[in-house]
């Protein structure tokens, strides 16, 4: 067999960070390739390189494609040469119909003039080739995320596709819409179309794909052949995770107080689309002083569990059961969620949690204003004290907390999310991916805070997808898999083995 | 890891003016239109009686350009005031000459009346999430055709004497000197010296916790200008009749709003809801509440205007208030608030609704056609926001 693809040596850095080093991949022509790895692990960085998201000359090593050296500047170079990524979320126009999303920048004109005839010809040949049946005058909009899974693979090949790069592509598909995907990843392969496949789940990869190439930290750790040896889910999950505990933690004496909040048989519907179940029976609980984890991968439904429990501000058709300090609570909105003691720190703090365009001052006070304010008069004073206060004990790093926040790094943001829901002094701490895109050091001083938080009787509750630090972190870890609950694991029982081999196999 | 190197709290001149270019070009770019139109109308301009017309005048532009500012910093845009305003008028004036209803009665009822149709418009906004430009087209429309079918496509009026000195009577002088008045002057007087002690205690909480402050030389210059202009102003109109009605009314509003948007817990979270929903709404904000309440409010003010309004020309029509909504969010806009929501001051609308004013007002002096007077005022109003979006890229 030929190599189409040969990648040597990528490194790629960002400032501060090296997203990928010394990466190589090969792939021959006519195979399925696997890539696997943890959320950050770097599989997506190595996929825009090669499609030329990061031009040619922003990052040290070679691409070869079809046996020539490959100088991508834009995507639009390597879709020319055939190289075609289908995204996690999907890039189709909902108002538009199928054939016009298949041929959306690629039109079937003369003359700037819309040739219609040819186009639904044309489309109706392609859906056939991805299994599909539907009239190319469909809106996009009407059909389910399966088939438009199969509408972004036909436009694929409408273009002449050598590479198909699937990143998740089952990550929303029900099982039967995974199924005929990974049917259709066989056909094609069939058909000669060479492929790559992003994916976490190890049955899916498997049984469709030919090698595997897993990357750990940004770097490849392995490349295991399917076809010729016998690899089981335990050597993948070996490779994905296998790593000493580089990170140090500060340490912490695990002491479980109270019970501050339970949480039993929730349900939650996705708030768009009302016949899925995002949140299927979850239940968890924290006490005074601990800090539990929930693991699990993206799109495992923890954000959404998280939000919901905070005053409903996720989802449709909620059910369950709150207990905070043994009463039966119900959180019907933000506020009140607030005044039972509930804090929760957003994943996406710069569209969720911040101000962008405001002072630090402001934002540190904004979800506890009545506490500066007499009869609904705010002393800046009082604020600004305040807010200093915070600077000084979080470490802040800016000169005055008249800084606008949009211009802070990452970590100091952070801070000021904190800071903003230490100000309303809660009971329980939902922190969902505290260190998400900051630096080591930054990262130590905000372990440092959750342990001296559940010194001072907080519950805190810690969501991540980076399993050394749960396991550095917590006391307790849940398993969240497919918006369900699959495992519960105390500290000592817990390993990155363990917890990856409950979400690969549930 | 540290953002910025420690730097004194006090900027200096150069980096505060590039930051603060808005404000004041606001006001010279008011001052520098006065003085032109002073020139071109050979004294005409700042002659008292010119003065106390350009209060009547636009008394009722200031007034909703206040509830417009809350609206447009909330993140949303109210078309319907100006159509709002002329039914309400009409309203009154069916009320109060055609079934002989009381003043004192129907003005209750009109800023109710107002409040509802703020209420209808801003439920549809706030909890359906239907677009504000939308909801308010629509009220445009109905209550454009709500004014004609109320009025019967005829003119209503006059009112009784009690009604109009809502618009055009005059504090009576409390000295009993009668010219120049005594109230009018002992109003301005305090005006002043209130403006300089608040300015003063600002300055002096801003030193002691450490928020950079406007340069010394900056405050006093401000300060003698505006505290100047207010006194020439105070002394021009006590000279002719005193103080107008309207004006004390407005100058209240003008000074609640300031306070409520800049002092207060609601208007700390009007301006969070407009800076970014969804933050606002998980850090505790009840943000369709406050999106209705902004619009209730802005119904409530538009009512008021449109009683002002009447009683100003005597008569209620059904072409009172027509494209009035253009000249008010384009004073907004001329002040500095920022088309996304979030940003954009009370005192910046006043100042953006005086800006249209003195210049609807001098070109009518001048004797230049209705077509220029709105060529330049649409020029005026896209040069406001191409300098504010210019000084925003250039500082990022």
């Amino acid at each position: 067999m030929s190599l189409l693809l040969e990648m040597k040596s990528i490194t790629k850095e960002f400032p501060g960070v090296k997203a990928l080093d010394n990466v190589s991949l090969t792939v021959e022509t006519g195979e399925i390739h696997a890539i696997c790895g943890e959320n950050g692990a770097g599989k997506s960085t190595l996929m825009k390189v090669l499609s030329g998201v990061y031009p040619t000359g922003s990052y040290d090593g070679e691409i070869h494609f079809d046996g020539a050296h490959s100088t991508f500047k834009a995507t639009s170079d390597s879709e020319a040469k055939g190289i075609i990524i289908i995204h996690q979320e999907l890039a189709l126009v909902p108002l538009l119909s199928v054939a016009e999303n298949i041929f959306l920048g690629n039109e079937r004109a003369k003359n700037g003039v819309m040739n219609w005839h040819e186009t639904f010809d044309r489309t109706k040949g392609l859906l056939a080739k991805v299994g599909l049946s539907e009239n190319p005058a469909t809106l996009v909009d009407t059909l389910g995320v399966g088939k438009q899974q199969l509408v972004e693979i036909a436009k694929a090949l409408s273009k002449d596709v050598r590479l198909l790069i699937l990143d998740e592509p089952t990550a929303a598909l029900s099982e039967a819409d995974s199924t005929t995907l990974l049917d259709l990843m066989l056909e094609l392969k069939r058909q000669g179309v060479t492929q790559i496949i992003i994916s976490h789940k190890l049955n899916e990869i498997k049984r469709v794909a030919d090698k595997i190439t897993v990357i750990r930290d940004g770097a490849s750790v392995s490349t295991l052949d399917l076809v010729q040896g016998e690899v089981s889910e335990d050597d993948i999950v070996r490779d994905m995770v296998g790593r000493d505990m580089s990170q140090r933690y500060p340490t912490r004496s695990p002491r479980a107080g109270d019970m501050l909040m339970e949480v039993s048989d929730w349900n939650v519907w996705h708030p768009d689309h009302g016949d899925r179940q995002v949140i299927e029976g979850a239940g968890f609980n924290v006490r005074a002083g601990e800090v539990v984890g929930i693991a699990g991968l993206m799109g495992a439904g923890r954000t959404e569990l998280a939000m919901s429990l905070f005053g409903r501000s996720y989802g449709q058709k909620i059910s369950g059961q709150i207990k905070i300090r043994g009463k039966d609570t119900v959180l019907k909105d933000v506020p009140a969620a607030i005044d039972a003691g509930l804090a929760y720190v957003t994943e996406d703090r710069k569209s969720l949690g911040l101000l962008l365009d405001d002072t630090i001052q402001r934002n540190t006070t904004l979800a506890n204003l009545p506490k500066i304010a007499t009869r609904g008069i705010l002393d800046e004073g009082k604020e600004a004290d305040i807010a200093e206060g915070y600077r000084k004990s979080l470490q802040i790093r800016t000169p005055s907390v008249q800084q606008i926040v949009g211009n802070l790094s990452g970590g100091n943001q952070q801070k000021v999310v904190l800071a903003k829901w230490l100000f309303t002094e809660p009971d329980v701490l939902i922190l969902d991916e505290p260190t998400r895109g900051i630096d080591v050091g930054a990262k130590y001083e905000i372990y440092g805070l959750i342990n001296d938080l559940s010194a001072h009787d907080k519950g805190v509750v810690m969501i991540s997808s980076e399993l050394p630090e749960l396991l550095g972190m917590c006391d307790r870890i849940y398993v969240m898999n497919e918006g369900k609950i699959v495992g519960e694991l105390s500290a000592q029982d817990a390993s990155q083995e363990r917890i990856m081999s409950m979400i690969v196999t549930n | 890891m540290t953002d910025k190197t420690a730097q004194p709290a006090q900027m200096d001149v150069k980096s505060y003016l590039a930051k603060h270019l808005r404000e004041y070009g606001l006001l010279v770019a008011l001052i520098a239109i006065m003085g032109f139109f002073q020139i071109m109308t050979d004294g005409t301009m700042l002659r008292a009686v010119n003065i106390t017309n350009l209060f009547l005048q636009n008394s009722y532009i200031i007034i909703m350009a206040l509830g417009m500012l809350v609206v447009i910093v909330a993140g949303h845009i109210d078309l319907s005031v100006g159509s709002v305003m002329g039914f309400v008028g009409a309203l009154a004036a069916v009320l109060i000459v055609n079934w002989d209803m009381s003043v004192w009665t129907t003005i209750p009822i009109c800023l109710v009346v107002g409040g509802l149709i703020g209420a209808a418009q801003g439920y549809w906004v706030a909890y359906w999430k239907i677009p504000s430009f939308i909801v308010t087209l629509a009220g445009m429309l109905v209550f454009r055709g709500m004014s004609l079918w109320l009025l019967e496509g005829q003119s209503v009026g006059p009112f009784p004497k009690e009604f109009q000195i809502l618009s055009t009577g005059f504090v009576p002088d409390v000295f009993g000197i009668g010219r120049p008045n005594g109230t009018a002057l002992a109003a301005g007087a305090i005006a002043i010296s209130v403006i300089l002690w608040l300015g003063l205690r600002g300055r002096a909480r801003n030193r002691q916790y450490g928020v950079p402050d406007e340069p010394m030389a900056f405050f006093v210059i401000r300060n003698a200008i505006v505290m100047g202009a207010l006194m020439f102003v105070a002394y021009k109109l006590s000279t002719f009749r005193g103080l107008p009605n309207v004006l004390i009314s407005m100058a209240l509003l003008t000074v609640v709003y300031a306070f409520i948007t800049e002092n207060t817990v609601i208007g700390r979270r009007i301006y969070a809801l407009g800076g970014n929903e969804k933050a606002a709404k998980l850090s505790g904000t009840r943000t369709e509440r406050l999106t209705f309440l902004a619009f209730v409010n802005m119904g409530v003010l538009a009512a008021f205007a449109g009683l002002i309004f009447a009683a100003r020309l005597n008569t209620a029509t059904p072409k009172a208030g027509f494209a009035v909504e253009l000249d008010v969010i384009a004073a907004v806009f001329i002040g500095g608030a920022s088309m996304s929501g979030g940003s954009g001051k009370i005192i910046g609308a006043v100042v953006g609704a005086f800006i249209m004013g003195v210049l609807n007002n001098g070109m009518s002096i001048m004797g230049i056609g209705i077509d220029y007077q709105q060529i330049i005022k649409g020029l005026v109003l896209l040069a406001a926001v191409i300098f504010d979006v210019y000084n925003k890229r250039k500082q990022s």
